[in-house]
């Protein structure tokens, strides 16, 4: 019922470049033929940092070859972080403006950043097994992360549980903007529950302080990583923005009969 | 708003039951803990905060899906939203009333559990001082998302989905309040968050029950 949205355009008064990309028609026509070109371009990116950092970037002095899986796990952990600030954002345009692609974005960001979410959590159990000893640290940030996690499954299930889309739109958007509000009060708390509850577990914290020879390849494999998220997440908006249009031309002829 | 508070109470006395069947989910998963880790009393003593503050907050979620489920699927929260009480008013008023029928029943009967869970006495006064702001929170929180997933498919199922992470760092701190040295700093953190939560959560259910009503 709510295919019809899509089709009509935004308003010719109100003006600007956030407006003017809002209209699902003028996102496919400015995304589609980019898309392949970013997809490319991402891919060599993140495999050239992940050649790089696992082939012919020096082992660490102290964590040895154990710690190259920070090539993968830290790229991870800041796309799912910013993934989820992406979803606020879009959270806010769709209760202020009610732009039906900011709509969109929010349904498709979630199992994305979900996606990336796990990645880290996974890739962080197993560095720390060699690291720590345990798959599992109640780490303060691993803990932050499989928070993050949770709060991303709500938002996936919670937006797909409506029959009327734009009122589950409505209530994820919501829910999106309560869990960026709490996100911050979550971390604190987690690391303050972590100081009360155990002593020192070993901190990467110190290791700020990395060559560049690392340091270079963890950038080209962070950029591969966004670059990748956002291509996927216009792939998957154009895919739907195009069901869309598909569903409301076939139930435009089949209401001529 | 006040009336709407007294009918809401008075429905909830006529459906004693609800309130009934939530304090003894409360007090029979919390004895499941003491068959779980067994009877002694250091270990006892040492889970008995958290176990109260756990088995509380899974109680609380308990009535939260009938919370609108009735007015909605009756009409009665459309005639609300058209009777000119703002959204969040309206919100707040079912926050407080399950508060009224969970939060404080709940406290009540946490005493007797704490006891028999071991728990040393000087430290009770401390648990019920931390689950006060505690079932606020939870009554406050549960109440936005009640609001949120109303009209969702399996809204029972989605409820602890999405309430249970948010709720989290009011559990950090209230299980601090009783297990720290310095129950005074947590306490303060609990009331940040209610505070916090006090206008922000009636403010996005109001805006949920908008949109469920639409």
């Amino acid at each position: 019922m709510n295919e019809n949205v899509l089709s009509r355009a935004v308003p010719a008064k109100t003006s600007g470049w956030l407006h003017y990309f809002a209209n699902p028609g003028r996102f496919l026509r400015f995304v589609q033929p980019i898309l392949p070109w970013a997809a490319g371009v991402s891919l060599i990116l993140t495999l050239a940092g992940l050649v790089w950092g696992y082939q012919f970037a020096p082992a660490d002095w102290e964590q040895g070859d154990a710690a190259r899986i920070m090539y993968v796990h830290v790229p991870a952990a800041w796309v799912a972080m910013s993934g989820y600030a992406m979803l606020a954002v879009c959270s806010l345009f769709s209760i202020v403006w009610r732009h039906p692609l900011a709509d969109i974005a929010a349904e498709e960001i979630g199992p994305i950043g979900a996606g990336f979410t796990f990645v880290c959590l996974v890739s962080g159990s197993l560095w720390g097994k060699p690291m720590w000893g345990a798959y599992w640290v109640w780490d303060a940030r691993l803990t932050s992360v499989l928070v993050l996690f949770f709060l991303y499954l709500g938002h996936i299930a919670l937006i797909r549980a409506f029959d009327n889309k734009t009122h589950g739109y409505r209530a994820a958007a919501i829910l999106a903007l309560a869990g960026a509000i709490n996100l911050p009060i979550i971390v604190y708390s987690v690391q303050w529950w972590n100081t009360l509850h155990q002593g020192n577990t070993i901190s990467l914290a110190g290791g700020a302080k990395i060559y560049m020879t690392m340091l270079y390849p963890l950038l080209i494999s962070t950029l591969g990583f966004y670059l990748s998220f956002l291509t996927m997440v216009c792939a998957r908006v154009a895919a739907a923005v195009c069901e869309r249009k598909t569903a409301s031309a076939l139930l435009a002829a089949a209401e001529r009969g | 708003m006040i009336a709407l508070i007294a009918r809401e109470l008075k429905l909830s006395l006529r459906h004693g039951a609800d309130t009934v069947a939530a304090l003894l989910f409360f007090v029979i998963a919390g004895t499941l803990f003491a068959f779980a880790v067994g009877p002694s009393p250091t270990v006892l003593a040492g889970i008995a905060a958290g176990v109260v503050w756990v088995c509380a907050l899974l109680a609380a979620l308990l009535p939260l899906d009938r919370l609108f489920g009735a007015d909605f699927e009756d009409g009665t929260l459309d005639l609300l939203l058209l009777s000119g009480l703002p959204a969040y008013e309206i919100a707040l008023a079912k926050a407080a009333v399950h508060w009224l029928t969970s939060g404080l029943p709940l406290l009540l009967i946490t005493a007797p559990l704490a006891v028999m869970l071991r728990l040393p006495e000087a430290k009770l006064a401390l648990l019920l001082l931390s689950l006060a702001p505690g079932t606020m929170i939870l009554s406050l929180l549960g109440t936005l998302s009640a609001a949120v997933s109303l009209g969702a498919r399996r809204a029972a199922v989605l409820m602890p989905l999405i309430t249970l992470p948010l709720v989290i760092p009011a559990l950090i701190f209230g299980t601090a309040v009783v297990t720290s040295d310095h129950p005074a700093a947590p306490l303060y953190m609990l009331g940040a968050i209610l505070l916090a939560a006090l206008p922000l959560a009636p403010l996005g259910a109001g805006a949920a029950l908008r949109a469920a009503a639409e």
